[in-house]
């Protein structure tokens, strides 16, 4: 085969998965979850969960093709992968988390409900309290930076609706940013190696747990990781984090960081 | 007729994300509030009337749970396309705000996790785990035994 056949060829492949982007996606996500799998039954004998290292290796990817493209998007800024965009946008997301409460025992769900609000607080609250005093130790002293470092902190949608609520300027808001996608990114890779340790094994700690790590994307890539039974009920709670963070951070977060700085 | 199901899941989650929007707006917040988990408790009522009227058929249960199942594929797509660079180069303030936030909640979780009594979970618990997890033949059995408890 000479190479203008072999580039013919080449050509032609990429040309199918340019065109058929969301088929390609499940095909090249299931063949990751089959290496995955393998990989978890052969290397570490079923004690890491093949999920976790197909999550894992996502993120890997993500890295490899955020520097080989120089975009935002990981592995869907290469025009032949484009479909994992697509697959694991917040469309299909949302839906098929939204498909996870099917599974959902009402039962268990309604005795932690309490709990959940408790969780969605604290993991409001915290995370604030760490991301302001972090950005007062690196040498913030107005209070719209300190307040939209602290909102990033909370999820890396919360920072940047923040920062454009309060006027904050455009580091500020990348600084905020990128503290949310690390948190999220650290939620994914931490969760199962933690999860025996902070007594993640049942629903009612999974909603604690979603409420309290906030971040959709972090929550449901580190409790897929885990135990894929508690997914609906960390998610439960997941969801109303963001939006709660987004009321209460240029709002209650901001006006009480503005009384104590000045 | 699995599309039914299907479309019932697309119902639950288009009215869930549109009042999440509303909230939103009434809240003067700019983001959606909660719409992913409104349509999670909607989705829960129907099943409950549905499976209550006799009408969750294999076919209605299957279009939601072949969605359950994706469930994971999709999370390890959205792992794909994470901004991972971006996180990486982020220098300290970024990591330290990060990981303390990350290990304060994580402490949380271990409080808040023995408040109460801790129960096994249910039979019901287990089987959403194996469907979520991808691996169980969907709608196996008397449709869903364990939903008449709701």
């Amino acid at each position: 085969m000479d190479q203008a056949t072999g580039h013919a060829i080449w050509h032609g492949i990429e040309h199918v998965f340019v065109e058929q982007s969301l088929v390609a996606a499940f095909a090249v996500v299931g063949a990751l979850i089959l290496v995955s799998n393998f990989a978890a039954k052969r290397l570490t004998n079923g004690r890491v969960h093949g999920s976790a290292i197909a999550i894992v290796l996502g993120l890997v990817l993500a890295y490899v093709g955020g520097v080989y493209t120089g975009g935002k998007k990981g592995l869907a800024d290469i025009p032949a992968l484009a479909g994992i965009g697509l697959m694991g946008g917040a469309m299909l997301r949302d839906f098929a988390i939204v498909a996870t409460a099917f599974e959902v025992d009402v039962v268990e769900a309604r005795r932690a409900g309490l709990l959940g609000v408790l969780a969605l607080a604290l993991g409001t609250i915290l995370p604030f309290i760490v991301g302001t005093l972090t950005a007062v130790a690196f040498g913030y002293h107005d209070a719209v930076s300190i307040t939209t470092i602290g909102a990033g902190a909370i999820t890396y949608i919360v920072g940047p609706v923040t920062g454009a609520a309060i006027g904050a300027d455009s580091t500020v808001m990348a600084l905020s940013i990128a503290t949310g996608v690390t948190k999220a990114v650290m939620v994914m890779v931490g969760t199962p190696l933690v999860a025996r340790l902070i007594g993640l094994d049942n629903p009612r700690s999974a909603m604690a747990y979603g409420g309290l790590m906030g971040t959709v994307s972090g929550v449901a890539g580190g409790l897929a990781a885990t135990d894929p039974k508690l997914v609906p009920y960390g998610a439960l709670t997941a969801t109303f984090h963001t939006g709660l963070g987004c009321l209460v951070g240029p709002s209650i977060l901001f006006l009480a960081v503005r009384a104590l700085v000045g | 007729m699995i599309v039914l199901g299907v479309a019932l899941l697309a119902a639950c989650t288009l009215i869930g994300v549109y009042l999440g929007d509303l909230l939103g707006v009434a809240l003067g917040v700019k983001a959606n509030v909660g719409g992913v988990g409104i349509a999670m408790i909607l989705l829960i009522a129907a099943r409950l009337w549905l499976s209550r009227r006799g009408r969750l058929t294999k076919g209605v249960q299957f279009g939601v749970e072949f969605w359950a199942g994706m469930y994971i594929p999709i999370v390890v797509a959205m792992a794909a396309q994470q901004n991972v660079v971006a996180a990486m180069s982020g220098g300290p303030i970024v990591l330290i705000a990060a990981t303390g936030s990350l290990v304060l909640c994580f402490g949380a979780v271990a409080l808040l996790s023995r408040i109460g009594r801790r129960d096994p979970g249910s039979g019901a618990v287990e089987h959403g785990g194996s469907v979520i997890g991808g691996e169980t033949e969907p709608a196996s059995g008397p449709a869903a035994s364990s939903v008449g408890k709701g």
